[in-house]
């Protein structure tokens, strides 16, 4: 089962390395075309981070609201700090695919 | 970036800016204003055509809606700059208050077809988050002196002084960049959602995007002022702390 998923990653990883040898065949303008779809990968990449940290967050709060309903408000707060916290690092990348674009 | 026509800029920009402009001797080939500052311009209008409303019929008997609204608001945030920054946080209330209501009626102006939230635009946050920065430091100065602020960089051995002062001066100087490009990334990166959308589907398929969007928006101009406030918190608590053990 581990070797398969190595050999997966693997194979992920050269398919997406391929990626810019075809488009520099055909395109002249390459960096540009070549651009737009690695950034959408690296937006991927950025969201399904964010949401993983997201959803380990929510899970620790609701986990502290069950044990002590008493700290709602303050245990909501701190979720809603943390999740802008951890939102600003896809953000950082949304803004970085905007500047590159 | 792309251009957007928007009606009220386009009308804006005819009667009141370019004339105003020509009168002064500019005479730019393109719009004076830029939709954004336009957007802020509405803004401001809505929010003190708002209080005016409000002041003239403010009453202690019979309180109205708009102000009962207010009202809570008002109170919401005390409480929470209360636990936040620590005793007497009314001094700071112009500022929060005033930051809150502009961030969240912006952020909301963008939900209107034929407006644009001016907070789309990373001047007008930039904008709002040099402002938090310099008058957290103002504060932070005025409350316990120059050296004294200094020092509370350094942190409290002297030995890893040279370290952290240095790591404490990059870390302020990311606070504003940080403020700014949370509240511009959250606000454009919604807009482009909805644009997207609209344009797969017309109105229907952005509605529950547009009802994240509400959500989002009141989330955003609460974080905005909540990090302001622990900023707030942090230049003042200091001087206490470190008084304390003196005596």
């Amino acid at each position: 089962m581990r070797k398969l998923i190595l050999v997966a990653v693997g194979l992920a990883i050269v398919a997406l390395l391929a990626v810019p040898v075809y488009a520099q065949e055909q395109a002249t303008s390459t960096e540009r075309e070549l651009g737009v779809h690695w950034l959408a990968i690296a937006m991927a990449i950025a969201a399904a981070g964010c949401g993983i940290a997201q959803s380990r967050a929510v899970a620790g709060g609701c986990e502290g609201v069950s044990r002590n309903p008493g700290a709602v408000d303050t245990i909501r707060f701190f979720i809603i700090l943390g999740l802008a916290f951890i939102e600003f690092l896809a953000l950082l990348t949304f803004v970085v695919i905007l500047i590159l674009q | 970036m792309e251009h957007h026509e928007f009606f009220i800029s386009t009308i804006f920009n005819q009667y009141i800016a370019n004339p105003i402009a020509s009168l002064l001797g500019f005479h730019p080939p393109h719009d004076v204003l830029p939709a954004h500052v336009v957007m802020v311009i509405v803004v401001s209008a809505i929010v003190v055509l708002l209080a005016l409303l409000v002041r003239r019929k403010l009453s202690v008997d019979r309180p109205g809606v708009l102000q009962q609204i207010l009202e809570i608001l008002v109170e919401g945030i005390l409480g929470l700059a209360n636990d936040i920054i620590g005793p007497n946080p009314r001094r700071f209330f112009p500022l929060l208050g005033a930051l809150f209501i502009y961030i969240l009626v912006g952020n909301l102006l963008g939900l209107i077809p034929g407006f644009m939230s001016p907070t789309s635009n990373i001047n007008v946050t930039a904008s709002c988050a040099l402002v938090v920065f310099v008058y957290y430091n103002y504060v932070g100065l005025k409350a316990h002196g120059f050296r004294k602020y200094m020092a509370h960089f350094a942190g409290p051995s002297l030995v890893l002084a040279p370290l952290l002062f240095v790591i404490e001066i990059i870390s302020h100087c990311a606070r504003p960049f940080s403020l700014s490009v949370r509240l511009f990334g959250n606000i454009y990166a919604e807009e482009l959602i909805i644009g997207t959308l609209n344009a797969l589907f017309p109105f229907l398929l952005s509605l529950p995007v547009i009802a994240l969007a509400l959500f989002a928006s009141t989330v955003q101009a609460f974080i905005f002022i909540v990090l302001t406030m622990v900023y707030l918190g942090g230049a003042v608590e200091h001087s206490d702390e470190d008084e304390e053990p003196v005596h």
